[in-house]
């Protein structure tokens, strides 16, 4: 069942020209944001039309209430369909808020995962040490908020097992991630704790490439794409709402699939 | 003689003052509700498909659009789909409560769809009595109330793929799905355009929806008309 959307060379840098009018419209946001389009006047009449704020506002409560109605759907043993290893997509769709060329890649040797926040162990981990720890993989869709999706293979660390391992308050309300490429995010404990959410090392049973995330990433069947930050560097649970990057920008928080 | 003369008219006078209006005030409200969320989740769902498009080289311009990008035409969207659903679900319990439906949208002969086609085609569109729907009438606002059903079907499989895993593979698979979701605005749209048309060249089915239009005959007794 392959999806006819999935791209048929491998990706390249010319990927990115899908990105191109996000990027364009977010260097224009502030000129639009004077403006209204059609359908937002027909809905503020009677609001103050200079004042949008007010309707971003409105539509950030929204947001955040279907932040909570997102929870209540979300099933801890629902799983994601699997798929076929056959029908892994080779190499993965590149995807981040910059282009491919301007990775930064990660040395795997120096790297280290800092844990911090309501654990017992604030030990950080090397490569190797997370290496040591149980494997498990996954073969799931990966579906980004803008609609295209592709399936991936995936193997690393259950992030239910890590926690564990470093005595996390599973109670907490947060799992927070900080990257290489100053990427943070987090997601709900209930998704963390979710047997599709895994510390991933590998993609198609080879060692993670450089542009999908070396050494590790997180990557959950339970969220839409920018959920699962690459190149992580530090895993914190906290009680405190830690945001994201996306999320600052508007982006629904909990982006539960 | 004289006394009956001059009663009865009296009486009919009241009872069609008192009768329903073809549009009753919930209808009227419902509509005009569903007309503004309707413009906001198909702009803002262009907003969403510009994005990534389905269909390549085939963009909606940012006139179009309802969010100044992505992450607002989402946020619409996502917070336009209650109000859409809300006033949906009271509309179509109303609808089948009142006995809307039935009367102004059953029963469809096919034959009566084909003539009123062909009289359309030779520009012979009886209009004059806007109480009642001709069958091609009848059978349009039946297809947009069913694609505005599918439309919240296919957008709960593609909003939550995982959680409602079995709908998007009976609906074929999550890409498939997104597409029904796009084909089923195309549907809703090209309504839109027959519907705000015929509205704008019969000015007096426009005022009816705001009015409550002509008072109709008690129920029952509509092929019989006044009382002789």
């Amino acid at each position: 069942m392959r999806s006819p959307f999935r791209p048929d060379v491998p990706p390249d840098a010319a990927v990115l020209d899908d990105h191109k009018p996000l990027i364009r419209s977010l260097d224009r946001r502030g000129l639009i944001r004077g403006g209204l389009s059609l359908g937002a006047l027909v809905m503020l009449t009677g609001c103050d039309v200079k004042r949008p704020e007010a309707v971003e506002s409105a539509l950030l409560a929204i947001s955040r209430f279907n932040d909570g109605v997102q929870a209540l759907l979300f099933d801890p043993n629902k799983l994601a369909p699997t798929y076929a290893a056959s029908m892994i997509l080779r190499p993965p769709k590149f995807n981040a808020y910059y282009d491919v060329m301007d990775v930064k890649p990660v040395n795997g040797v120096t790297w280290r995962l800092e844990v911090s926040g309501l654990v017992a162990d604030k030990r950080a981990w090397t490569l190797s040490d997370l290496q040591a720890l149980p494997q498990t993989s996954m073969v799931i869709k990966h579906i980004c908020v803008e609609g295209w999706s592709y399936i991936g293979g995936w193997t690393g660390v259950p992030l239910r097992l890590f926690l564990e391992r470093v005595g996390a308050d599973l109670r907490a309300k947060y799992v927070a991630f900080r990257t290489a490429d100053n990427y943070p995010s987090s997601i709900d404990m209930a998704s963390a704790l979710h047997p599709q959410t895994l510390l991933a090392l590998k993609y198609g049973g080879d060692t993670l490439a450089d542009p999908f995330g070396y050494p590790l990433r997180l990557r959950t069947a339970v969220k839409l794409g920018y959920k699962n930050p690459k190149w992580v560097t530090a895993i914190e649970v906290t009680n405190k709402y830690p945001g994201g990057y996306w999320e600052s920008l508007g982006f629904p928080w909990f982006a539960g699939i | 003689m004289r006394h009956v003369k001059t009663e009865a008219p009296a009486i009919e006078t009241l009872a069609v003052r008192t009768a329903r209006r073809l549009h009753p005030w919930p209808v009227r409200i419902m509509h005009w509700v569903n007309a503004v969320i309707m413009l906001i989740m198909i702009t803002s769902g262009w907003g969403i498909y510009d994005d990534d498009v389905i269909i390549r080289g085939f963009h909606f311009s940012s006139f179009w659009r309802l969010g100044d990008w992505a992450a607002w035409s989402l946020n619409w969207h996502f917070a336009g789909m209650w109000f859409l659903v809300i006033n949906g679900l009271i509309y179509l319990a109303y609808g089948v409560a009142s006995g809307r439906f039935r009367e102004r949208l059953l029963p469809i002969r096919p034959a009566e769809v084909v003539q009123t086609v062909i009289d359309t085609l030779h520009f012979k569109i009886a209009h004059e009595d806007i109480t009642v729907y001709n069958a091609v009438q009848k059978l349009l606002y039946i297809i947009v109330i069913l694609a505005g059903i599918s439309q919240v079907i296919t957008g709960i499989a593609i909003w939550k793929p995982v959680q409602f895993s079995g709908l998007v593979s009976l609906l074929g698979g999550f890409q498939t799905a997104r597409v029904l979701h796009f084909a089923g605005m195309a549907v809703i749209v090209g309504f839109l355009i027959v519907h705000v048309a015929l509205a704008l060249l019969v000015p007096k089915t426009l005022w009816a929806m705001v009015s409550g239009g002509p008072r109709l005959k008690p129920r029952g007794r509509a092929k019989e008309g006044h009382a002789a």
